[in-house]
């Protein structure tokens, strides 16, 4: 006999808040991890003398470079307030459709306003640019 | 692991049959619904059947009913009380699992797109193979287990509060709409019990009359068996009876890191 065929999944699954904001928080968890390389690679530069520190930071310095900070800014937001969220979640706190779903609205929301924040102070405020 | 695309035996064909409605339809509804036919050796494929509303009842199952009466008898299904309680007619409607004799036609906006629960062996049209759901659900062992005697003169009595704690979890049908809605157990299906086994593996962890709960907590301390939830939440946002598997496994994780002092 032919194997069974398996039936589709996530391209027939609605893509409701669910699974967007766990999938948002796994990607901005793996997008943090590969940002603290570059942060790494940046301490190294300035262990390894002005040279080196100055070369790091002129491409830092770069546009791409401060989009992907901006990025990482951003991940940052949503991954802390939605590590929140889980938090409350290992005490038995908001599980109910209702408050699952307005928390996820509320670390969205407050995701956007600290990175508003903090871009302002960085990118507006001249913290980024050296 | 997680593979977003089907195996090249699963891929949905659409250019399935149609079958329109009759002329004089008053009420005229589309649905695309999956069939697959074993004895064929085709790949599914999405049928589409033009039904009158007009003259059909209010739910989901009605309508295939009439598909099924009227159209065309080989659409295969699986179905029984027609009023929620069986859990034989949980499917994907709509993009998301329920039960379609509860399922209101005026509840969705445009076609109505009809599969199998998700992420499963297909057996027919819209029958599953459950047989590993049902393995995973005996796996926590869903019966009392004690090593006292009972009492001679009565039964192991509850008080209300006790009764209460089991009521809620009491009311799973396994219906599977949970588990497969659970892109955790897409991926891990083999080695993640799932949502609905972890609910009745709770329901037997509080009962005030079981004397297993320490080892059906070990049984359950596994970074697979249990701790392959996420809290992604799908599980309680599928579930037709109005259950909550997210809660009642945040519950047993919690219970394991109690016991943990």
């Amino acid at each position: 006999m032919r194997p069974r065929p398996m039936s589709p999944h996530a391209s027939v699954y609605r893509f409701q808040y669910t699974m967007i904001g766990s999938l948002t928080h796994r990607m901005t968890g793996v997008g943090m991890s590969v940002g603290l390389l570059v942060l790494v690679a940046w301490l190294a530069a300035a262990a390894g003398g002005a040279d080196a520190y100055a070369g790091t930071t002129a491409v830092l310095s770069s546009l791409v470079f401060k989009v992907l900070l901006a990025l990482w800014l951003l991940a940052f937001c949503y991954h802390l307030f939605n590590g929140i969220r889980h938090l409350a979640w290992d005490l038995i706190y908001g599980f109910e459709r209702r408050e699952a779903r307005r928390s996820f609205r509320m670390v969205v929301a407050a995701a956007l306003i600290l990175f508003a924040a903090l871009a302002w102070l960085l990118f507006c405020r001249g913290g980024a640019a050296p | 692991m997680s593979t977003f695309r089907l195996p090249p035996n699963s891929r949905v064909r659409r250019d399935g049959k149609v079958y329109k409605a009759a002329s004089d339809a008053r009420k005229v509804r589309t649905f695309r619904i999956y069939r697959f036919d074993p004895d064929s050796g085709e790949n599914p494929r999405l049928d589409t059947y033009e039904v009158d509303m007009g003259a059909c009842g209010p739910m989901v199952l009605d309508a295939l009913i009439k598909i099924k009466n009227e159209v065309d008898s080989t659409l295969t299904f699986r179905r029984s009380c027609r009023e929620g309680i069986c859990g034989s007619c949980a499917m994907n409607i709509d993009g998301l699992n329920t039960l379609a004799c509860t399922k209101a036609c005026d509840d969705i906006k445009g076609d109505v797109a009809i599969y199998p629960l998700p992420h499963m062996p297909v057996v027919k049209d819209l029958v599953p193979d459950l047989t590993q759901f049902y393995a995973q659900y005996a796996a926590v062992k869903p019966w009392l287990q004690t090593r006292t005697p009972a009492p001679p003169d009565r039964e192991r009595l509850q008080s209300k509060a006790e009764q209460e704690k089991i009521d809620r979890p009491s009311a799973c049908i396994l219906c599977a709409c949970c588990s497969t809605s659970c892109p955790s157990y897409w991926w891990n299906s083999d080695r993640y019990l799932g949502p609905a086994a972890l609910l009745s593996a709770y329901r037997w962890i509080v009962d005030s009359r079981d004397e297993a709960t320490g080892e059906r907590l070990d049984e359950l301390e596994d970074p697979f068996r249990l701790y392959r939830c996420h809290t992604i939440m799908n599980c309680t946002e599928a579930c037709p009876k109005d259950l909550n598997p997210a809660k009642t496994i945040a519950e047993i994780k919690k219970l394991l890191a109690e016991r943990q002092h």
